[in-house]
């Protein structure tokens, strides 16, 4: 497919958006900076994203809007549903959002009180929160970490033990802000693998170029609070012109 | 950098560690108030829970010496204590002259004063055993179940979660702040005493204001995995015959030694 | 030095039984008061944010500064908590922070812990935000120089907390005790004052929001300054008095059943009696019934132990 020059006039990606559609959405932070203006994007199953861009493009103000801790002007639907105040419940259980730092993702004492803690808020019964428990640290390799403190980490521990926390709570979507900064290099070549391997739709922000090569089919380019561009990765990483334009740089 | 020279918890393969800690707990408190309840001069009662103290150590594969070597904690404070030693009357047992003081130490206010030392010596050894044995998310469960409302072990967990958190951000801001405070030779770094108080306070300043947007991003995080106000926790611990027999053992050597003391 | 206590936090076996229930059952009162409060009014984001601010004020205790002579001056933080936090919640966190502190450093006792949260959380809370709120709509000025004065009179009065409860425990004499740890405090509160007045300062110019009108430290009410008033007028007028007059208050303490006889020399064995089971035969008959209930929990104990059978 071909991409795209710095406009924003590009074809959308070839996709319905049965797993996230955004559409036009604006939003300002209460200083008055607009961070969002006017992004529309759409995710299948299955699909991996990365969401690219300059610092200050607004990509973490865009995933604070998938599960609606933040409220713009404009449409956000998942799974076909569309994001408001009393449906928030159902779709915060399905749009798993790891932030940038771990240690705001994880606030407690113990590794499992954090993995427990999106499940028990979801209302389920002990078995099955232990179960998931179990399951989600299974799924990030992370099983003997179970009753680890959180502060005893490494930085590459506390960021898959970050996955893990929504990981149980089965999310059809899962969100990831910048999960590659700030590891060493096996550590983030582990995180490489295990995001390959999870079987979920997912959209994760990163500056990390070689990443998107390796692990993404798909890219979308913010800046300046707009997606500039959404195509295959490697139609985007080809054109030079769109990376300087938005202070990227090619693996 | 991790800050563990603050957590006193020693990972061993003990019976005591595996105690619920609950029992751990109440045993705890039972055993301090037990030591305020013995009477001045109880030596008996005072050995005997010593020798309860060094047990429990033992048990706890700590070593005989772990907590005696880590209480003279609470020594500086014994000061505040010393003026028992010549105001309550009694035998004179020596003067000391103190420029143009002249104070006499009675064996009434001996016997006291020792004897607070001693109660305050005992009980300092067991709260460190007892943090030394026990995880504190697990002390925090145990406080839970002891009916502390959940506000404030809610507080507690937070607190304990950042404090590592923060203190390295405080140390980071302290070493900031020497690498600045560079001194011409010869004189002494740093302005007046206002001024260097300034510069702390700015610096608390900016770790309340760092503090102050964390709890933001982590009341995002929370209210991201379902948190509408209301928190669950899932911890529970069940008592073990042996728990049961274990407080049994202590409430009775507990009260053997407020016997000792009395009679 | 990594973590400087301040000399206040009292450890156990400093003061009696009685003295440690009685501040206990305060200490209780209000932050059950405090509960009830916040859970009314703050909204679910309060729960991180004194979660937080109790690591806040943790960590920012270790910051010190140089004063003169190998000391230092540090933040207990009482006043600072409750006037960037309001009354309730300062008093919450300052709560935290003292059990945290006994708990995991032994810094302050666990019997005497209901003395410590009430000397350094409460007593602080109280009077640094009643004396900072009365200044609401004032200048700059006089806000940060009435902070600076809370502040310091926070401290003083924590301190006059302890010197009492010593006084009430027979650990100390109360002629040196007060104007011992009165002088001491004098100082430390001078830090505290410094450090308190420049860090609201900061705030002030970063984030006026976080303290003007609708802020959390807005929540308190105007009744906040009477409770201010009165225990700073209390600390003003009790310590010459107890300088000028320390028998007639030991003569009040001693009606009181406070301190006892042991005094005036009677002997060890009535040192650490509760008072008002000073009579021997009344002491045999509770000791003989605390004998029957003790046995009777511990063969409950057992009952329950061998119900219970081995688990992992
Ligand atoms: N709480 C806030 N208040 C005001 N402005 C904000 C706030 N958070 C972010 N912004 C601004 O919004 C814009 C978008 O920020 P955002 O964090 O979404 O960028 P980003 O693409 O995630 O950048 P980075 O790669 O650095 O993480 C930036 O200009 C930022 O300064
Ligand atoms: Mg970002």
């Amino acid at each position: 497919m071909p991409v795209t020059h710095i406009t924003n006039q590009f074809p959308q990606h070839d996709c319905g958006g049965d797993v996230l559609a955004v559409n036009d959405l604006h939003f300002s932070y209460p200083d008055g900076h607009v961070a969002l203006n006017g992004v529309s994007l759409k995710l299948c199953e299955g699909d991996k994203v990365a969401l690219v861009g300059p610092n200050g493009a607004g990509k973490s103000t865009l995933m604070l809007h998938l599960n609606g801790i933040l409220g713009g002007r404009g449409e956000v639907e998942v799974a076909g549903m569309r994001l408001m105040r009393d449906n928030l419940p159902a779709i915060r259980a399905m749009v798993g959002l790891v932030f940038q730092n771990p240690d705001d993702q994880l606030f407690s004492p113990t590794v499992f009180e954090d993995v427990a803690f999106g499940p028990l808020h979801m209302g389920l019964s002990e078995a099955e929160v232990r179960s998931r428990v179990d399951a989600a640290l299974e799924a990030v390799r992370m099983t003997t970490y179970r009753d680890r403190l959180s502060h005893h980490l490494s930085v590459g521990e506390k960021k898959r033990i970050a996955i893990a926390t929504v990981l149980s709570m089965k999310p059809s979507l899962l969100v990831l802000d910048e999960p590659s900064a700030g590891l060493d290099p096996r550590a983030r070549r582990t995180l490489i693998n295990l995001l390959r391997e999870l079987p979920i739709t997912m959209l994760v922000s990163t500056h990390d170029m070689k990443m998107v090569q390796d692990l993404f089919p798909r890219t979308v380019v913010m800046d300046e609070g707009r997606v500039v561009a959404d195509g295959p990765t490697a139609d985007i990483l080809k054109n030079e012109e769109l990376l300087t334009a938005h202070g990227l740089e090619k693996p | 950098m991790h800050f563990d020279a603050f957590d006193r918890y020693h990972e061993r393969e003990s019976f005591l560690h595996h105690l619920d800690p609950r029992v751990k707990v109440v045993i705890a408190i039972l055993f301090i108030v037990s030591n305020a309840l013995l009477p001045d001069g109880a030596w008996d009662a005072f050995l005997f829970a010593w020798a309860f103290v060094l047990i429990a150590n033992v048990v706890s594969k700590l070593g005989v010496g772990y907590t005696f070597k880590r209480s003279i904690i609470a020594l500086p404070f014994a000061l505040v204590a010393i003026t028992v030693l010549f105001s309550i009357p009694g035998k004179p047992v020596f003067s000391l002259q103190f420029l143009m003081w002249n104070f006499t130490v009675t064996d009434m206010g001996l016997l006291r004063f020792v004897s607070i030392l001693i109660r305050s010596w005992l009980s300092v050894q067991m709260a460190i055993l007892l943090v030394s044995v026990t995880r504190f998310p697990d002390l925090i469960h145990a406080l839970e179940h002891l009916r502390v409302p959940a506000v404030l072990t809610t507080i507690i967990a937070f607190l304990y979660r950042y404090l590592f958190v923060l203190t390295d951000e405080v140390f980071r801001l302290l070493r900031a702040r020497e690498a600045r405070s560079a001194a011409a030779a010869g004189s002494r770094s740093g302005g007046g005493v206002a001024w260097r108080a300034r510069v702390a306070g700015n610096m608390a300043g900016q770790l309340f204001l760092r503090s102050y947007e964390r709890s933001d991003r982590i009341y995002n995080a929370m209210v991201a995995r379902g948190y509408v106000g209301h928190l669950y926790t899932l911890n529970p611990h069940e008592m073990k015959s042996s728990d049961y027999y274990v407080s049994a053992l202590a409430v009775a050597l507990i009260f053997i030694t407020q016997m000792l003391g009395r009679f | 030095m990594l973590y400087s206590p301040i000399p206040m936090h009292i450890p156990d076996g400093f003061l009696s039984l009685i003295v440690s229930i009685l501040c206990w059952g305060v200490t209780a009162g209000v932050v059950g008061l405090a509960i009830s409060k916040t859970n009314k009014s703050l909204g679910e984001k309060q729960i991180p944010l004194m979660g937080v601010m109790a690591a806040f004020i943790f960590a920012a205790q270790m910051i010190n500064f140089p004063v003169a002579g190998g000391t230092s001056g540090h933040l207990l933080g009482g006043a600072l908590a409750a006037i960037v936090l309001g009354p309730w919640a300062g008093m919450l966190v300052m709560t935290a922070v003292i059990v945290v502190q006994a708990l995991l450093f032994q810094d302050g006792g666990l019997l005497v812990m209901g003395a410590n949260i009430l000397n350094m959380g409460l007593a602080t809370a109280a009077v640094g935000y009643g004396l900072y709120r009365s200044t609401f709509n004032q200048s700059r000025t006089v806000k940060l120089a009435a902070a600076g004065f809370a502040a310091w009179l926070s401290v003083m009065t924590g301190a006059l907390l302890t010197a009492l409860q010593l006084w009430l425990s027979g650990t100390s004499d109360l002629q040196i005790v007060i104007p011992a740890m009165l002088g001491v405090h004098a100082l430390i509160g001078f830090g505290e004052a410094l450090i308190t007045v420049s860090a609201l300062a900061f705030i002030l110019q970063t984030r006026p929001d976080l303290l003007g009108e609708g802020s959390e430290s807005a929540r308190g009410s105007r009744i906040w300054v009477g409770v201010g008033g009165f225990i700073a007028l209390a600390v003003v007028l009790f310590s010459p008095l107890a300088s000028s007059d320390p028998d007639g208050l030991n003569r009040v303490a001693m009606d009181l059943g406070f301190i006892d006889t042991a005094q005036s020399g009677a002997g060890p064995l009535a040192g650490y009696t509760v008072p008002f089971l000073a009579s021997a035969s009344a002491s045999k008959i509770a000791a003989g019934v605390i004998g029957v209930l003790v046995v009777g929990v511990i063969v409950i104990l057992i009952g329950r132990g061998i119900k219970a059978g081995p688990q992992s």
